[in-house]
Formats: C-alpha cells, structure tokens, sequence
C-alpha cells in the first residue's frame, strides 16, 4: 500500500498544505513508511468488535439554555490577521 | 538545597518552610527567576518567562499569608507549559502559528492554580502543538537534558521536564497524549503523573488529540504532585468530557503501606525493544515493593503491540481535524499577500506548522478519507476496545502495573531527527495507558549511568491516589529521586 | 415512455433557543458583525462545546409529534471540511446515530387527497457563520454571528411526487414547527431553510436516477420555480447524465438556472467520524 505522489498531493489538498511538487515524493515515501507499519493491525481479528471512540464513554452533560458569555469583539479581534468593521477579511470567495 | 541559595527543593518543604515564614514567596519566586535568568539559555525550557507577573502573585501571596489567609499551595512557583493558556500573555504550543497569539482567556487549571495562590514562572517549551518525544519539533528551537545537555529530555512536555530537572521550578504542569507527561519525566529524572481521562478540565488545554489529551503534574516528588493534584483535578462545567466525582484529598492515602497490594508485571513490556539496563531497573524496583509488602503478579496484555500503530492512527486523525482552525482567517499564522482562499489556507498552515505537525495532519487526514476510513480509522478504534479490554481483565487480579515507562535512556539531539518512526517507538509503553484512558504514572528508579531511568505505574480508573501511594513509599525507600543532575548544582 | 419526478427535501430549521446550541452566546438575528460570536463559536484554541439542553428537548418534541423514534443514545459526529464561514474547519453535525428517526408527516394535496410522507431522520448540528461579498474590495467578510445557532436538519424520504406535494410538504412542515415553539419559521432571516433533492426516473421503477440538488430555497412561492423539470429542459439533461453527481446552486427570484459557485466542499466525502464530546442520552 504504497503511497504515489498524486495520492499524497490529494491529501495534502484536502488538508489545505502546500507542499511543493519536487518534496512530493519524499513525503510520499515518509508517509509510506509510516503507514506500512501501522498496517500491522490489520492483522488482528477485530470480528465483532465495537470501536472505542471514547475511554470513558461519558453521557453527555448539557448546559441549560441561558446568555451566558459577554462578548467583547475588540478584545476578540485584537490578534487577528486582518479585520475591517468587524468582519474577517479573506480574499474574495467567489459564490 | 538548590544550587547557591538556601531554598529546599521540593514543594512540600518550601510549603512548609513558607509557612514557618522562614522565607517569603517574594524571595523563593526571586530565586528561581534568578536560576531562570542565569542558567536557562543553556536548556532553553522557558519560551516566555513572566518575572513581573510573578512577582506580583508572589506579593500577593505573601499579603494574603500574612492575614492568616494562605492556602496549601499559596505561594509556590509553578511552571506552566505552553498549552495552557492565560490571559492576556502569549500561548504559542511552541509553534509559528501561534507564536503571537495572546489567549483572551485562561485555562481552568490555569485558574485553578492562581485561585490557590500559585506563582507562575512562565510558560515552558514543548513539542509543537504537544507532537513529539524529543522536545526537538519546538518553533522556539530543541530543548536540552540537563542530565546531558547533549541530549533530549522527552517530550512533548520537554520544557517542564527539564526545567523541574535543573531545579528552574519546583514543579510544572504537562500534558500527555501518548506519554508527553511521562516519558519526559523519565527521561529527566523527575515524576508525573498523568491522570485517568476526565479528572483535569480541557478547557483552554489547546487540543491535540481530543479523546487522548490529558493535563497533569510534574515534579520531584509524588507528595508535590498530591499536592498539585488537590487543586489541577475536578469536573467543570465547561469541559463536556470532565468526570464529576466525589472530592478527594489526593494526600490522604500518602502514607498508607503498601501490604497486600497486588502489583502486575505485563510481560509484554519485556520485550525485545527493552534495554537491558532498564529492565533491570524495573526488576530492581519490583523487589524493592515485594519488600515494602506488595505481591508481584504476572499479567498479560496480548494486545500492547499494537498500542503505537492504534493510538497513532487515532490520535493522527483526531489532530488533523483539530488543527483545522488554524487558517489565518481569525487568528494565528498567516501568509504573506495571499492570492485566494486556497493559497490563504495552504500557505499560511505550511508556513505555521512544522514538518512533524504536517506529517501527522498528513496521516490523519489520509485515515479520514474516504475508501480509508474504515481500514485505517475504525479499525483503530477497533484495536482501542481491545487493548483497554486486556486492561479491565487485568485489573480483575492486580491494583496496578509496574513496567518500565521508556525502552532506553535520553538519546542524543538529532539521532532520530529524519526517523520518525524510531521516535514513535520512545511510546510503546505509554500510549497503551492513553487509549484506554488509565492513570499512569513515572517516577524515577535506579540510573544507568548519569542517565535517568522512569519507572511506570498505571493504575484502574480514577486510582490515582494508590499510585501515588506507591510511589512516595518507593521514594521514602530508595530516594532516587533526589538524585540531582550536575547542572542543578549551578 | 413516462417519467415521474422524484422530490426528498431537506429542511434546516433554526431552534428558537436563547443561546446557541454549544456555548452561552446569544442568538437574535441582526447583530453587528461577531458581536455575538464568543470563543467557542470562534474556534479559538483551547475551547471546547457544551450541549444546550433545550435544543435537545426541541428535537425530541419534533420526533414526538412526527409519531418517530426518539434513539436513547444519539451521537454528535465531525463533518470536516474547510470554509471561511466554518471556523472549526469542520461541523458538528450527525451522522450515524441521529436523535429522530422514522417519523411521518401527512400533507394535504391540491385535490384535497392526503398523502403521507415519511421522514427518514431529524438530526442537530450547529449553523455556520456568513459570508458577505461585495463590502470589501477584493475581499469577502465573515461575520460569525450565525456561528453555533442550533439546526434541526429534517431529511424526509423522497416520497414527493410533483412540486405541488413538495410545497405542501414544505408548509405542512413550516406550520408544524412554529406551532411546537421550537422555530419561529422565518424564511427571511433563514431561520427555515429548504433544499431540495430532484430526479426523474422511468414510471414503475424503484431505481432513484441522477439526482440535482437545489439550495436555499427561501420562500414558498419561490419553491415552486426550481423544480419543475419538463418545462426548462432539464429533463433531457437528467437523462442523458446515468450517474450520481451533485451541483451547487442557489435560487434567486431573477435566475431559473442555478448559478456556478465554488464548492462548498471540495472532499467527494466529508470526513465524517464521532466527536469525543458527547453522547446524548
């Protein structure tokens, strides 16, 4: 289960990082690698097995419906990248 | 006694010697800033020291003593890794995307250890975004062992490790994932613990890997971290995954012996991947608990083999969905003269985050896809209900577990640098514990050499006063933990 | 050859809540951008959800009154995908565990027959925030207010057979909701929002044939212009195409067409797996 250096651009998309094409293959290969080794579970007999997504499968605590957060948007907003009238800016979406 | 000063070195004696007001917390606070100062370029565990902050809690702390209003912890330094964040003061998780970031809020433990009257030093280094075992993956450059400051001192919860190691504070929180509490611990020498799932709040604990990520402390003693504990655990409402439990004093059973109790050897943790010296660490301190009247047990976790490749591939995917906020949109990293959306996205995350945050976001997002989901991330989940199964049948014959917590010591800056597969295998003892969501514990046993050793213990839900029980009367016996590293003595 | 119209409809209904459904923020309409967008519904690092218990309880009285099964556990799952708008860079919806499933919900037709439609599932999940385009030169502004707003996703079975029964469907539905209290249906603000799923196949086939899907549909006179298939010439389109695909698109009162718009999603499928939250009990 090797992976090609197309299948590692398309996952590298999917994740939104640039990776440069001549790196293409090296990280496909580092990936490979890694991969391989975790293949080994495919080993073990899972049949019937329920998967665990949670340690302690805790039922969920809920809060009651209330305004509880006094939003400061200044405050909020004081380490973001760009900001105009309080909106986020990000270059123009075509929709 | 640390160093040129005439401070002792563990909480519990600076508690009691702050109480008997033979210093203040003004100059026991001054003292580690001055340590901080002088010797912490050479180890780099700080990323932002916080002498002003400081100070003034430690002003405060001693007004309040002084109006008979101080609590157990009032006063004493703590160093806070980086991932906890605090108001008003930079949490960067030791990465270029948040190297600027100032959180608009604190962290509960955070809080919970200001309201009790702690003095933070500052934040300490970490492997970014808590990736890692070497504390080499910092955007904020690698941190050193002061045991050898050649070599790594863990990670990912490196920079607290090696900072309670070279005595630059007494104590310090961490975080463990896979054994970012523990390894580092045993590498440096010191203890930590990392609690069962759910007994330390998450909130304002910059995730990793949401159903693995633990928060916990670090120090020299099992008493100090009691002591720590008293005030890190409790449910909160604020963090969906906290357990509510009764209230527990986590000093109470310090003292307790240790007659009757039914320690388990898990055979596979003596494998082929165990240094020699280690496991004759491990086989050591077994006797030594026989003697203090503990009954040895050998136990059996068929699956342990498969605890890297399960908890990798989930803790992967878990981290590749939680690290998609970062964007450059609202805060953090972001790229130079974007061109569009894609570009923004996809330069401002390979610029903020390093090569192994991006490897793992990588494998993550590659078990998440489709025609891969079920092979890789269910399957996963899958060997998770089986590992924890072998715990839950072993604990039906023992109290807890004695294993080594690493398979060697400290290994030189560098050495698995292009290796990251070799660096996974540092956790083959501890990711097991995460996965199924146990207490487990390191503290150190008999060296090799100048090099720390860790011993684990990993308990049964919620027990860890039992193993902090064992620990401090393993510490009362052999004393190992007060060995102390040349670089202390500075 | 006769060809029928095949019509599911998916209903997104805003829960008329205080707050929002995972954190303590406010959720009227109309607020100055991010105002009321606190932390959690910001994704900042370090912040974590926490389950408003109305809009459980807005849910099971839906999945009562469609006489469905209310599931005794019910889980929250990521839908992981990357969008502006998505601070998180994925959403917490459901997915294979959802708290509704198997109800109906009688219509009434124009010949004044009633028909039963079954709905498939009624699912939570969180709203995301806006966009706007336009404001800024170059740029598109977010406002994250809608960020964290409780949806009630109501799927039916594609039991509709024309766009007369998809509007009846759609009213039946609009007056059962504001009737419960739990949305108060405003089409307008986007407080009730439908997208429709349209194909066409051979009279007396079981077989669903290629399907267009039609957003935000947000008003009932409007709703009857999409979907006619004969008139427009998308019947012939459909039937050329024989396999499943989806098109984006977002209906105006000037257009007939569906405009272009960049994909939403560009994953094929969204990596979907449960959330270590919570579990609904």
């Amino acid at each position: 289960m090797s992976l090609s250096t197309a299948e590692l651009l398309r996952v590298a998309r999917l994740a939104r990082l640039r990776i440069d094409e001549e790196d293409a293959g090296a990280h496909a290969a580092q990936l490979t690698g890694i991969l391989e080794h975790f293949a080994a579970m495919a080993a073990v007999d899972t049949t019937g097995v329920a998967p665990l997504a949670h340690a302690l499968e805790v039922t969920a605590v809920t809060r009651p419906d209330a305004v509880t957060e006094e939003i400061d948007r200044s405050q909020l907003q004081a380490d973001a990248p760009l900001v105009e009238d309080g909106y986020y800016l990000v270059p123009r979406v075509i929709e | 006694m640390s160093g040129a000063g005439s401070f002792p070195e563990t909480l519990t004696e600076q508690a009691k010697a702050l109480a008997a007001g033979q210093f203040s917390s003004v100059e026991l606070t001054q003292h580690y800033l001055d340590r901080i100062k002088r010797l912490d370029p050479q180890v780099n565990s700080f990323i932002n020291v916080c002498p002003e902050l400081a100070m003034a809690q430690a002003l405060v702390a001693d007004t309040a003593r002084a109006r008979g209003e101080a609590g157990p912890l009032s006063g004493l330094p703590y160093a806070n890794k980086d991932i906890f964040c605090t108001a008003g003061i930079k949490t960067t998780c030791a990465s270029r995307m948040l190297a600027n970031w100032r959180a608009p809020y604190d962290a509960t433990v955070v809080r919970n250890l200001a309201q009790a009257g702690m003095v933070m030093l500052g934040k300490t280094n970490m492997d970014e975004f808590a990736m890692g075992s070497s504390n080499e993956n910092s955007w904020f450059g690698p941190v050193r062992n002061p045991w050898d400051l050649e070599r790594v001192p863990g990670g990912s919860s490196g920079g607290s490790a090696a900072a309670v190691a070279a005595r630059l504070a007494p104590v310090a929180t961490g975080t463990d994932t896979g054994g970012s509490i523990r390894q580092p611990a045993a590498l440096c020498g010191i203890t930590g613990l990392k609690p069962t799932y759910g007994r330390v709040s998450r909130w304002g604990m910059i995730a990793f890997a949401s159903s693995l990520d633990q928060g916990g402390p670090m120090g020299l003693s099992a008493e100090d971290l009691a002591m720590l504990m008293n005030v890190m655990a409790g449910s909160d409402p604020r963090d969906s995954t906290s357990v509510e439990r009764p209230p527990e004093d986590f000093t109470s059973q310090l003292a307790l012996p240790l007659s009757g109790l039914r320690i388990g050897l898990p055979r596979e943790f003596n494998d082929g991947n165990l240094s020699a010296p280690i496991a004759a660490s491990v086989a050591e301190a077994a006797a030594t608990l026989e003697q203090l009247g503990a009954k040895l047990v050998d136990v059996s976790l068929p699956h342990a083999g498969m605890a890297i490749p399960a908890y990798y591939v989930v803790a992967s995917a878990e981290a590749s969905s939680n690290l998609s906020r970062y964007d450059g949109v609202r805060f953090g990293h972001r790229c130079e003269a974007p061109k569009d959306l894609a570009d923004l996205y996809s330069r401002s995350r390979a610029e903020g985050f390093g090569a192994e945050v991006q490897r793992r976001i990588l494998v993550g997002t590659y078990v998440l896809s489709a025609g891969y989901y079920e092979a890789w991330y269910r399957k996963a989940q899958q060997v998770r209900r089986l590992i924890q199964t072998d715990y839950v049948r072993a604990f039906e014959n023992v109290d807890v577990m004695l294993g080594p917590t690493t398979p060697s010591t400290a290994f030189r800056l560098g050495e698995n640098a292009d290796d990251p597969l070799t660096m996974y295998l540092s956790d083959i003892y501890t990711t097991g514990v995460n996965l199924a969501g146990l207490p487990g514990l390191s503290m150190p046993g008999r060296a090799v050499g100048n090099l720390p050793v860790g011993l684990q213990l990993i308990g049964n839900y919620f027990g860890e006063q039992r193993l902090l029980q064992i620990a401090h009367q393993y510490q009362k016996q052999t004393g190992w933990h007060l060995a102390r590293p040349a670089f202390a003595e500075l | 050859m006769r060809w029928e119209t095949v019509i599911g409809l998916e209903i997104h209904a805003q829960l008329a809540t205080a707050s929002k459904i995972f954190s303590g923020a406010p959720t009227r309409y109309g607020a100055e951008s991010n105002t009321q967008a606190c932390p959690v519904d910001l994704g900042l690092p370090g912040v974590l959800p926490v389950l408003n218990q109305r809009v459980v309880e807005m849910a099971i009285t839906l999945g009562l009154a469609l006489g469905a099964t209310i599931a005794p556990c019910s889980i929250f799952a990521r839908k992981n995908y990357f969008y502006p708008d998505l601070p998180k860079g994925y959403q917490i919806s459901q997915y294979e565990d959802p708290i509704v499933v198997n109800g109906t919900l009688d219509i009434r037709l124009p010949d004044g027959n009633t028909k039963t439609i079954r709905v498939t599932r009624a699912h939570l999940e969180e709203d995301a925030g806006k966009s706007v385009h336009g404001l800024f030169p170059g740029y598109s502004g977010i406002d994250l207010n809608r960020a964290g707003t409780p949806l009630l996703e109501i799927v039916s079975e594609p039991d509709l057979r024309s766009p007369a029964e998809a509007v009846a469907y759609m009213r039946s539905m609009h007056a059962l909701v504001r009737y419960l209290g739990i949305c108060d249906g405003n089409m307008q603000e986007g407080s009730f929002r439908c997208d429709a799923n349209v194909s066409i196949r051979r009279m007396g086939s079981e077989q669903l044939g290629t399907r267009a899907e039609i957003k935000n549909i947000n008003s009932f006179p409007l709703s009857k212009r999409p979907l006619p298939l004969k008139s427009n010439g998308r019947l012939k389109f459909l039937r050329v195409a024989d396999r499943w695909y989806r098109r984006r698109g977002s209906m105006t009162p000037t257009r007939t067409k569906p405009a272009a718009c960049v994909a939403r999603k560009t994953r094929t499928t969204t990596d979907i797996f449960p959330t270590p939250t919570c579990c609904l009990f």
